[in-house]
């Protein structure tokens, strides 16, 4: 974790599944830095979390350079042509249960 | 050197200490059997958690006669698996410095409150390895530090936060202890050129130390279960530790 590059994302509506399942996700935390599994020295490294939940509460995702763009790329595109169909909900809402 | 007719045993387990400002934090401690005196290790784990590598670790030194303990610096976050709680650490991006050498100070302490320890050292790898380097600079005690690629030593100016407010390197006038540093050439963090730096301090300064760089290695080439890992590099680095601690800490 040497390059302590990290940032946070407040998520208002979202769950995660991880080892003991499914969990509210308050926190996305991403970050380029040593990954645990990726054979690389850095890598984007995504955890969804719920902070007040423990160190458990974690979905981990750990991606290169380009397949972290590429998943930007395709979330935005996948965002965009459900609003031009207009079937997009008021997610915090719909997604809380 | 180790003969086949030698004793040998070890105890090892999990124990509490006090670390900064007197809070209680775990450790695994080490330690050969038999009378002593043994000199002593402080283990600094990296960045990504207090992982088995560190346990193994501290049984490697304790296997060579050293007392050895590992300080979970992470015991403040809570418990879980060493990744899940490791990325909460990553997420909050690290530990204070300030913490972490009022841990390593307990650790020091722990180990000067046994009976039959003698000279004590401190190995750390990666933010590990600086977090040594900046306890042989600042904490009074040790008589050894193992570095090995420790990353930050080196900082520029807008790297620094409230929990690394300073460039460990800027601390070399105080080392206290020889050195040796351990540094993979096709590392990133440090670079060849931090490492330069960093050894550029250390001459200007005055300082005992001996530096090793590797051809054909770059971060963490003692992680056997990284791929990472170097076989060759690895072999001749854990040589090049336990002969400078036999050196330094032995005699």
């Amino acid at each position: 974790m040497c390059t302590m590059i990290v940032h946070q994302a407040k998520i208002d509506g979202g769950r995660g599944k991880g080892a003991s399942g499914w969990f509210e996700v308050k926190e996305a935390n991403v970050s380029y830095d040593h990954p645990y599994d990726m054979p690389l020295e850095h890598a984007v490294n995504i955890d969804f979390v719920n902070e007040s939940a423990g160190p458990g509460a974690r979905v981990a995702v750990e991606l290169s350079i380009e397949a972290a763009r590429n998943l930007v790329k395709t979330i935005e595109a996948v965002l965009a042509q459900a609003e031009e169909r207009g079937v997009l909900e008021d997610t915090p809402q719909a997604a809380a249960r | 050197m180790y003969q086949t007719n030698d004793y040998e045993g070890m105890q090892a387990e999990t124990v509490t200490m006090q670390g900064h400002k007197g809070d209680t934090i775990n450790a695994y401690y080490a330690r050969p059997l038999g009378e002593g005196p043994h000199p002593g290790m402080v283990i600094i784990h990296h960045a990504p958690g207090w992982d088995e590598w560190y346990r193994e670790c501290a049984r490697r030194f304790a296997h060579h006669g050293y007392a050895t303990i590992s300080p979970n610096l992470y015991f403040r976050e809570g418990h879980g698996t060493p990744e899940d709680v490791g990325a909460k650490v990553r997420a909050a991006g690290g530990v204070p410095d300030d913490q972490v050498l009022g841990d390593l100070d307990g650790s020091l302490k722990y180990l000067r409150s046994q009976p039959n320890v003698g000279k004590v050292g401190v190995f750390g790898t990666c933010s590990g390895g600086r977090h040594g380097f900046l306890a042989a600079c600042k904490v009074k005690g040790f008589d050894a530090l193992v570095e090995c690629w420790g990353g930050g030593v080196v900082m520029k100016q807008e790297e620094l936060t409230p929990k690394r407010p300073v460039a460990p390197i800027d601390y070399t006038k105080d080392l206290s202890c020889p050195m040796i540093g351990l540094f993979g050439n096709d590392d990133k963090s440090p670079s060849p050129e931090q490492v330069n730096l960093h050894e550029a301090e250390l001459k200007k300064q005055g300082k005992n130390y001996e530096f090793h760089r590797y051809d054909g290695a770059g971060h963490g080439f003692f992680y056997y279960d990284r791929p990472a890992y170097r076989q060759e590099q690895a072999v001749d680095g854990w040589k090049k530790v336990l002969g400078f601690l036999e050196k330094h800490l032995k005699s």
